[in-house]
């Protein structure tokens, strides 16, 4: 054809060529890689844990297509298709006890969506960690049944609830009992350390760290099997989705003081192992602290959030009233994550750090740390 | 991408797709001069040329066709011999289509180069200076996209001692192959080029970079720069945007420009290997630049390559002689995809900086929807300057051009690496250049009311200096005709006084 009669629809800003990369395409590969580690916890609690699951993920579907609505968004159904809120949802209910009743599933995505995301203007504004906010709302509004951990009952277990009386469970019919129930680690250990028991003493019964790795223990419904969420953290980390710093940073930031003060009095502090193997550690590390959209831009300042984050759930384990602290954490530092942004910036190729243009005596080198180099 | 220069080597830039072969592998093909040719007066950097031409003049292939005007334009010359038909405004190849003043040429077949045209057999024996004056009347501007008048730079080498040239044969633009048929097939020519600039510009070696995506040319540019010591063939990564001034001299040299400098005060100075090419023909045959190579690429051409075209045809003809389109192009693109303009039609013409002709199939050019900015980073981690543009989007979007001129929006070099590897589709460069023209324009207008201002208060000074001087003056006259008058009035009363004074004396003197 000839290309006389070419009329440009409209012109367009350079460039002309995309890498392809797409927001949806990240938050699957997110979904994906959390996958296995939900599949195991419902394996390891059963049907209330599926269905729990199921509703919270629903939901926050719902409050999100209502509260788009609301906003006046006319492709409301497109701006779902992004996946998001769905990871929202994955990860509240992946912090949740897994047998807690439906509504504390559909009210966590009520303050997810609609309170710590939707409220700040959507996708991209939310200064907080949504599913965090909910998280932290519920434990503090609900603590009886955000404590409630079941002990593991395997699918295939003879004790293991059914379909129908998994429904019952996650509809509120069947209250839990005290047999079912058991503290996680964390919590048991800071229960005997106010009863005035030391650490060796009440841990010698029940404390085995291989059973951690694999994850056959009491607590969320996504959090315990380390093995599990550590592949996929390798695989966030191998496909480019998430970078080292924050993960590093959070572990470190929880692992080196607690090696240190559980070397000078291991009867007050708990070792590094149980640090980093209950509660949600490697959930926020991997999941949570790489969020982007409410931590820092560079990566040293990724680097200094996840320290502060591990920093804070250490000091929040060890040293304050509640036995978890991931959630308060990333929420602390979330909140100062503006901050870190304003004051680490990357430098400017042609200026020092401080923005001046840089003098051409001194090589580039030796004006320290530049990602420039050759 | 190796092992070790993922983890060790440059953390900036982005790896897109080259489209480059089979472009780059076919045959150079020479398009015969079309009845009509549309020779922009403003296609360098710089104010537009002062045509030297009238309507209904014959001019032959070479002849100047406007002057350049002020201390940065350049010459510009008749890409062929004929009639001219007009002096008038056409539109030019920008996205806007606005127009821009050009002369219109009719061949007339002959294609005939000037008689005036004087050959030079040892250019090395003119002196630094005459070499650059002889660049400047052959119309030579930068053939990298620039389009800066090469004459200048190379004064200006002089003047600031430089002492390493570097030609810019990195190409990293995708689909574009100009410079790299141009290096397998004239690296004689180019590497002539490039020693007559050494001469001219004072510098001691050339380093010649090279994409390493592009043997046949490191081969070809390595066997001419064999017998010539000063002069160096180095392979560079492919990296976008490699070929890019201040990353290219510090990825050669180590050195880092500073903000707001230019590379000759690092002592170094980039050429394009194209502009090298021209400046071999405009001091070994008087050559002025009429024609150059350009790429015709994209899914919708049907005979892919690079073509030389006389400077002022028209991107129809140009695309008709290529084969023309096999489906009806998604985009018309001058320049490369990365950094090139979108075309708002077919009928503007080729100008001296054009490297390419693209014209885009659908798939290649998907108009995406814009999402919202999810903070992922990947626009920081692609940025070759080290910039923030998510943070500077920001800034833009919410009206505050100086927040985002304060995260260093002026360093900013508008590659794409930001926009192309956002997964949001936010159209970052164009949130850019419009920050930068509103600032530009700003700036324009302060200067502008500053001037005004300087005006107005000079002639408020000037009035009240009148108005005082008038003021005065009609005192001065004032207190003279008073003074007059009183004189007057004195001298009168004097005359009278001494009158009767004589009358009394004369009355009562003692005899």
């Amino acid at each position: 054809m000839s290309v006389a009669d070419y009329r440009a629809v409209r012109t367009f800003a350079s460039p002309h060529a995309h890498g392809g990369g797409e927001i949806r395409r990240t938050m699957r590969r997110v979904q994906l890689a959390l996958t296995p580690a939900t599949l195991f916890g419902f394996w390891l609690y059963g049907w209330p844990a599926f269905l729990l699951w199921l509703i919270t993920l629903l939901s926050v579907l719902v409050f999100e297509f209502m509260s788009l609505r609301l906003a006046g968004e006319k492709d409301a159904g497109r701006i779902l298709g992004d996946g998001s809120a769905l990871l929202t949802g994955w990860l509240l209910a992946m912090t949740l006890p897994p047998w807690s009743p439906w509504w504390v599933g559909t009210l966590g995505a009520f303050i997810a969506i609609v309170i710590g995301k939707q409220v700040f203007g959507g996708l991209g504004q939310n200064v907080f960690n949504p599913a965090m906010v909910a998280r932290v709302a519920l434990l503090i509004s609900f603590p009886l049944q955000l404590t409630a951990w079941v002990a593991p009952l395997p699918l295939a277990s003879l004790a293991a609830p059914g379909f129908i009386e998994g429904l019952r469970i996650t509809l509120g019919q069947i209250p839990l009992l005290d047999a079912m129930t058991s503290a996680s680690l964390l919590g048991f250990a800071k229960t005997e350390l106010s009863r005035g028991v030391g650490l060796a003493q009440a841990l010698a019964a029940g404390h085995a760290p291989q059973l951690s790795w694999l994850g056959v223990r009491a607590g969320s419904l996504g959090e315990s099997s380390a093995l599990l969420i550590l592949a996929g953290g390798v695989f966030l980390l191998a496909t480019g989705v998430i970078r080292w710093q924050a993960p590093v940073g959070v572990l470190a930031g929880t692992l080196v003081p607690a090696i240190i003060a559980h070397a000078f009095a291991p009867e007050a502090y708990l070792d590094a192992g149980s640090h980093l193997l209950s509660g949600a550690l490697l959930l926020g590390a991997f999941f949570i602290a790489t969020d982007y959209v409410t931590s820092p831009v560079t990566d040293l300042g990724k680097l200094v959030f996840g320290l502060g984050v591990g920093l804070t759930t250490w000091v929040i384990r060890s040293l304050g009233g509640y036995p978890e602290g991931v959630a308060f954490a990333i929420l602390f530092m979330n909140a100062l994550t503006p901050i870190i942004d304003h004051c680490v910036k990357p430098r400017v190729l042609g200026r020092t750090w401080s923005g001046r243009p840089v003098s051409l005596a001194a090589p580039p080198d030796a004006r320290g740390g530049s990602r420039h180099g050759a | 991408m190796g092992f070790m220069e993922k983890f060790f080597g440059l953390s900036w830039g982005i790896h897109p797709e080259d489209h480059k072969r089979p472009a780059a592998d076919a045959a150079v093909r020479v398009m015969p001069t079309p009845e009509r040719l549309y020779v922009s007066l403003a296609q360098h950097l710089g104010a537009p040329a002062l045509p030297a031409v009238l309507v209904g003049q014959k001019v032959a292939k070479g002849d100047l066709l406007a002057n350049p005007r002020g201390p940065v334009s350049a010459a510009i010359h008749a890409p062929t011999s004929g009639l001219v038909a007009a002096i008038g405004e056409i539109p030019a190849p920008h996205p806007s289509g606005l127009p821009v003043l050009a002369v219109t040429l009719e061949a007339d077949g002959q294609d005939a180069w000037s008689e005036a045209l004087a050959a030079c057999a040892d250019p090395f024996a003119l002196p630094p200076d005459e070499i650059s004056r002889r660049v400047a009347a052959a119309g030579v501007v930068g053939m990298g996209g620039a389009t800066f008048p090469s004459a200048l730079k190379l004064a200006s080498s002089r003047k600031a001692k430089v002492t390493t040239l570097i030609v810019n044969g990195g190409e990293c633009e995708p689909y574009l192959s100009c410079d790299d048929r141009l290096m397998r097939d004239e690296a004689g020519a180019i590497v002539d080029g490039i020693r007559l600039m050494l001469h001219a510009s004072g510098a001691k070696e050339a380093i010649a970079g090279i994409e390493d995506n592009k043997p046949e040319a490191i081969a070809a540019m390595r066997q001419a720069a064999a017998v010539h010591g000063e002069v160096r063939v180095c392979p560079i990564p492919a990296r976008y945007p490699l070929g890019s001034e201040k990353q290219l001299i510090l990825v050669l040299t180590g050195k880092e420009i500073p903000a707001g400098r230019l590379p000759g005060d690092a002592g170094v100075v980039v050429h394009n290997v194209g502009t090298a090419k021209a400046v071999h023909e405009a001091l070994r045959f008087g050559r002025p630049l009429v024609s150059r190579l350009l790429t015709v690429n994209g899914g919708a051409v049907r005979n892919p390559g690079n073509i030389v075209v006389p400077v002022g045809a028209l991107v129809e003809d140009v695309l008709a002689f290529a084969g023309g389109c096999a489906t009806e192009p998604a985009r018309l693109i001058m320049g490369g995809p990365m950094m090139g303009l979108s075309l708002p039609h077919a009928r503007v013409p080729v100008v001296k900086g054009a490297s390419g002709i693209l014209a885009l199939a659908g798939a290649e050019a998907a108009d995406h929807r814009e999402e919202a900015c999810i903070r992922c980073v990947s626009c920081v981690r692609a940025c070759p300057m080290g910039l923030l543009p998510l943070e500077m989007a920001r800034h833009v979007r919410g009206g505050d051009l100086e927040g985002a001129a304060k995260l260093g929006l002026r360093d900013c070099i508008a590659c794409g690496c930001c926009a192309y590897v956002c997964p949001a589709h936010i159209p970052l460069v164009q949130y850019f250049a419009h920050a930068k023209g509103a600032l530009a324009a700003e700036e324009r207008a302060r200067a502008r009311a500053g001037a005004a201002k300087k005006l107005a208060q000079a002639k408020s000074e000037r009035l009240a200096r009148e108005a005082r001087e008038k003021a005065e003056l009609a005192a001065r006259r004032k207190a003279e005709r008073e003074a007059a008058r009183a004189a007057e009035a004195a001298s009168s009363a004097r005359s009278a006084k001494s009158a009767a004074a004589a009358e009394t004396a004369a009355e009562g003197t003692p005899a």
